[in-house]
């Protein structure tokens, strides 16, 4: 185990390479969720706005 | 064949299928990537020269690869909606660029992770591979800025898309760099068959994994695009109305 997370003396490079492929995939995720949403609300408002004035 | 594909570019039909095909390639390009980086960072053998080191290359030739796959979709989409105008394509161009981005991004962060110890620099200006995998950042950067600093939607489309078609030719540019200049960066690894299976096999599982990753953020993002050109349309504001009066 410890062998595995040291790897030969490279564990920060290799282990900070993993964990920022981690990272950006999550945040893709979470910025394509977030986009979704506010779209969504976009759209809800300029329908609320449009019926409002007719 | 032909029906199928008219239908799937009519936005209402695919806002309705996407969220199938986005789960099946979520749930499968994760699974994927769990099993390939598990094979990858811990089973596989070590390198006679890099040792561990190595390993850096099942995250970073992925997102290297997905960074300028993300460039051809949207360089080719975008060129699609040019051409046979299309409402669909230029919303998959749009929807590709910022994930292209983040693509970029960590293909040269992770380079430049595995430089540090395997060259002694984290970054080299001037080296062909390094620069020109930058200047795709730079790319994605002036699409995206371009797109937003347009009003017209037309505009933007028309406009951008002559962007992403002229900084097409940087992609033939990294992909050869290493061959056409002296580069820091190490040659052709993958396509030259230069890997033993046991090394290859958990990157090309990788490779596979990302791209479905990719796939199903690209799906979403476009499903959003779609939306919002589309926000005038009648069954998006039956969607959106129906979807609040739930909620």
């Amino acid at each position: 185990m410890s062998d595995t997370l040291a790897m030969g003396g490279y564990g920060a490079y290799v282990w900070s390479s993993v964990g920022l492929a981690v990272i950006v995939l999550i945040l893709c995720a979470v910025l394509a969720l977030r986009r979704h949403r506010r779209v969504l609300r976009d759209i809800g408002m300029q329908l609320r706005a449009t019926e409002a004035n007719e | 064949m032909w029906t199928f594909f008219h239908k799937l570019a009519s936005p209402p039909h695919f806002y309705r299928i996407a969220p199938t095909f986005i789960r099946i390639f979520a749930i499968a390009g994760v699974v994927l990537t769990a099993v390939g980086s598990w094979n990858g960072l811990i089973e596989a053998p070590i390198d006679y020269q890099q040792k561990d080191a190595f390993r850096i290359i099942y995250v970073h030739v992925p997102s290297a690869y997905l960074s300028m796959m993300a460039y051809m979709i949207m360089a080719v989409s975008a060129t699609i909606g040019l051409i046979w105008r299309i409402k669909l394509s230029h919303a998959v161009a749009a929807a590709a660029a910022p994930l292209g981005a983040w693509f970029t991004f960590l293909s040269l962060a992770t380079g430049s992770i595995w430089g540090r110890p395997m060259w002694g620099t984290w970054w080299e200006w001037g080296d062909p591979r390094l620069t020109s995998q930058l200047l795709m950042l730079f790319l994605y950067f002036g699409y995206m800025a371009l797109r937003s600093a347009i009003d017209d939607p037309g505009k933007a489309d028309k406009a951008s898309a002559v962007l992403a078609l002229v900084g097409a030719v940087n992609i033939p540019i990294i992909h050869y760099s290493v061959y056409w200049w002296t580069s820091l960066h190490q040659g052709q690894t993958v396509l030259a068959g230069k890997m033993p299976p046991e090394m290859l096999i958990p990157l090309l599982i990788n490779i596979l994994g990302f791209t479905l990753i990719f796939a199903a953020l690209l799906l979403y993002r476009v499903r959003s695009e779609v939306l919002y050109r589309e926000r005038r349309a009648r069954w998006v504001r039956e969607l959106v109305a129906g979807q609040e009066a739930i909620s």
